[in-house]
């Protein structure tokens, strides 16, 4: 049998090819991430949930099959994912990170996990995030502290810092994560994993718990670009049970990347830098792995361009009003009535249905939550509505204006994913406006509806990873996964591999007995 | 603390003072959205313009009574229990 520590560090890509070819089986692949599962998580704390019997049960389904009804699944069948707690699955409790789910065992799945399912791809368990998926850190989980596998005293970016963290620490190969603001890319980033967010509505939000319904995305998490392609041709396509699905098939972005991987040929293609997305606020570190790779991609034919969108300024503003007001509203729906947490008043308050909603919500909710409804009532309450929501929403306007003219210049636009590499614990706990900084780079993808990833581009001064961004035109998902696999494959040559070929990993001594 | 009724959220005094002063650097923070929110300029709510349609009337099965009852914090003949509706006030 195959070395196991080699065995968990294959892309899911690889696993695949290895399935095809009967080396290993699906309980093979399972057994070795729970195996790493164990040894990992006393340090890591990705998982809030991990469900081993049922993905030994479904890896023995796929395994049982026959060739022909192999034949007949996606290239990734058989190969594990985790998932992160946000979405719902039937069967496995699903907390959003929050007291007010603890315990709550859906008794449905999200169409995503319906076709994960239907994909027999077997389901390791659930990975923490911020509290309903609002932080950049992770650190505003209810439960558990997620550390970041580089370095264990800092943070794997939020929300999604527990996918991002499992699939950076070999504890699974594939991974789900949902983006609001960059929960997918900025994790993805300070891990050295690829993180992408779709185009809104390029994959159906069916059973992800809503957190601001306009900006949400699910997407995929991995550690190479063409495994995120091959997951997100998986998940992709309409729903009629999601009312803003496109109704159309999922893009050719499998091809797309494999023809980046194998050819690294950028002739004809305009990359546009963002000149409001570098420079002042940056990292040096972060500044210079940038345009390092965009000197890679010009190596390989792209013609680079400056682009200016001079709206993006206002971005974070805008976020910071649409994002709470949508929060407010759908968190509105936690009321200690159908599930969840109920708290009672205390015996001196009247014992109503108002006041049990107040209190269940007061010790059900963090910081951050409360924070965030609190500003999103006061966006809506009337005589603020216009002067905030309002405004907010025409800031929409002429960010989706500024990418349209960029998109005339340019094919696909890049930038750093996030100012910064991973920072310690609690250093911007107290400060929300310093952690709202983290997402400067990502959230005008998120207000315009366009897709975008971020793929590792090397190391900074300090020794952690740097993330590079991709966006694309809405609707043309594929576009970016060309000069994306170009550029893994071109950087990983002058890596001699991947880039966790830097990356210690102490949990995996002692594995292969 | 007002907000704190609309929002059903039964925030303590530390609390409120402590958002109290978080607010106001976010609020100041995000006013400058307003500089450029002219009147010219149409407001955007969903960013995939999309034609509403309507799904095929095709009819599916709906949860059990008992599993959608099952995560109930009350439950008494087949229906959630809510406390009192109606206040003293």
């Amino acid at each position: 049998m195959t070395d196991q520590n080699e065995l968990v560090k294959l892309s899911a890509t690889e696993m695949a090819a290895k399935l095809r070819a009967k080396e290993i089986s699906s309980r093979d692949l399972v057994a070795a991430e729970l195996d790493v599962i164990d040894a990992a998580e006393p340090s890591i704390k990705a998982f809030l949930k991990v469900a081993g019997e049922a993905a030994l049960e479904q890896a023995d389904a796929f395994d049982d099959l026959s060739d022909d009804e192999k034949a007949e699944l996606p290239e990734l069948a058989g190969v594990p994912i985790a998932i992160k707690d946000m979405i719902v699955t039937k069967g496995i409790e699903t907390t959003a990170a929050s007291r007010i789910l603890e315990g709550w065992v859906p008794p449905y799945d999200a169409t995503v996990i319906e076709k994960l399912k239907a994909a027999h791809m077997p389901i390791l368990g659930k990975t923490n995030l911020d509290e309903f998926a609002q932080g950049s850190s992770t650190e505003h989980s209810a439960f558990q502290r997620t550390s970041n596998p580089w370095d264990v005293e800092r943070v794997p970016g939020g929300s999604g810092g527990g996918s991002a963290a499992a699939v950076g620490a070999f504890e699974a190969p594939l991974a789900l994560g949902t983006d609001t603001g960059g929960s997918i890319r900025q994790p993805g980033a300070l891990t050295g994993t690829v993180g992408v967010k779709p185009t809104y509505g390029g994959v159906s939000r069916f059973g992800a718990i809503a957190m601001a319904s306009s900006l949400d995305q699910i997407g995929p998490v991995s550690r190479t670009v063409l495994d995120s392609a091959l997951l997100q041709e998986i998940i992709g396509g309409h729903d009629r049970r999601d009312s803003t699905s496109i109704p159309e098939g999922p893009r050719p972005m499998v091809a797309a990347a494999r023809d980046g991987l194998n050819n690294r040929d950028l002739k004809g293609m305009k990359v546009g830098l963002v000149k409001e997305l570098n420079g002042d606020g940056f990292q040096p570190g972060v500044e210079a792995r940038f345009h390092e790779a965009v000197k890679k991609l010009e190596a390989m034919g792209a013609e680079v361009v400056e682009v200016s969108c001079p709206h993006f300024k206002y971005a974070l503003g805008a976020y910071y009003i649409i994002m709470p007001s949508e929060v407010s509203s759908n968190l509105a729906r936690y009321d200690g009535m159908r599930y969840g947490l109920r708290v009672m008043p205390p015996e001196d308050v009247p014992q109503t249905a108002a006041n049990m909603m107040a209190y269940t919500r007061e010790a059900g909710f963090g910081d951050e939550v409360k924070r965030r409804i609190i500003l999103g009532t006061y966006a809506l309450s009337a005589g603020y509505y216009d002067a905030w929501y309002g405004s907010a929403q025409k800031v929409r306007t002429l960010i989706i204006d500024d990418f349209r003219k960029a998109f005339e210049q340019a094919d696909v636009l890049v930038s750093p994913t996030s100012p910064s590499t991973a920072f310690k614990f609690g250093e911007k706990m107290d400060d929300p406006l310093a952690m709202y900084m983290n997402d400067i780079a990502t959230i005008p993808a998120n207000l315009a509806g366009v897709p975008a990833m971020s793929i590792p581009a090397g190391l900074s001064d300090d020794g952690l990873p740097v993330g590079f961004q991709f966006i694309a035109p809405q609707q043309r998902d594929e576009v970016m996964y060309k000069p994306a696999a170009a550029l893994e494959a071109a950087l990983e040559e002058d890596w001699n591999g991947p880039i966790w070929r830097s990356l210690r990993t102490p949990w995996l001594d002692g594995l292969n007995k | 603390m007002h907000l704190g009724d609309l929002a059903r959220i039964a925030l303590t005094d530390e609390e409120i003072t402590r958002m109290q002063s978080e607010l106001n650097v976010i609020a100041e923070s995000i006013n400058s959205v307003q500089e450029v929110a002219t009147d010219d300029v149409p407001p955007t709510a969903n960013p995939v313009p999309l034609e509403a349609y309507l799904r095929p009337d095709v009819p599916v099965k709906p949860l059990d009574q008992s599993e959608v009852l099952a995560a109930a914090p009350a439950t008494e003949d087949g229906m959630f229990v809510a406390p009192q509706i109606l206040g003293e006030e």
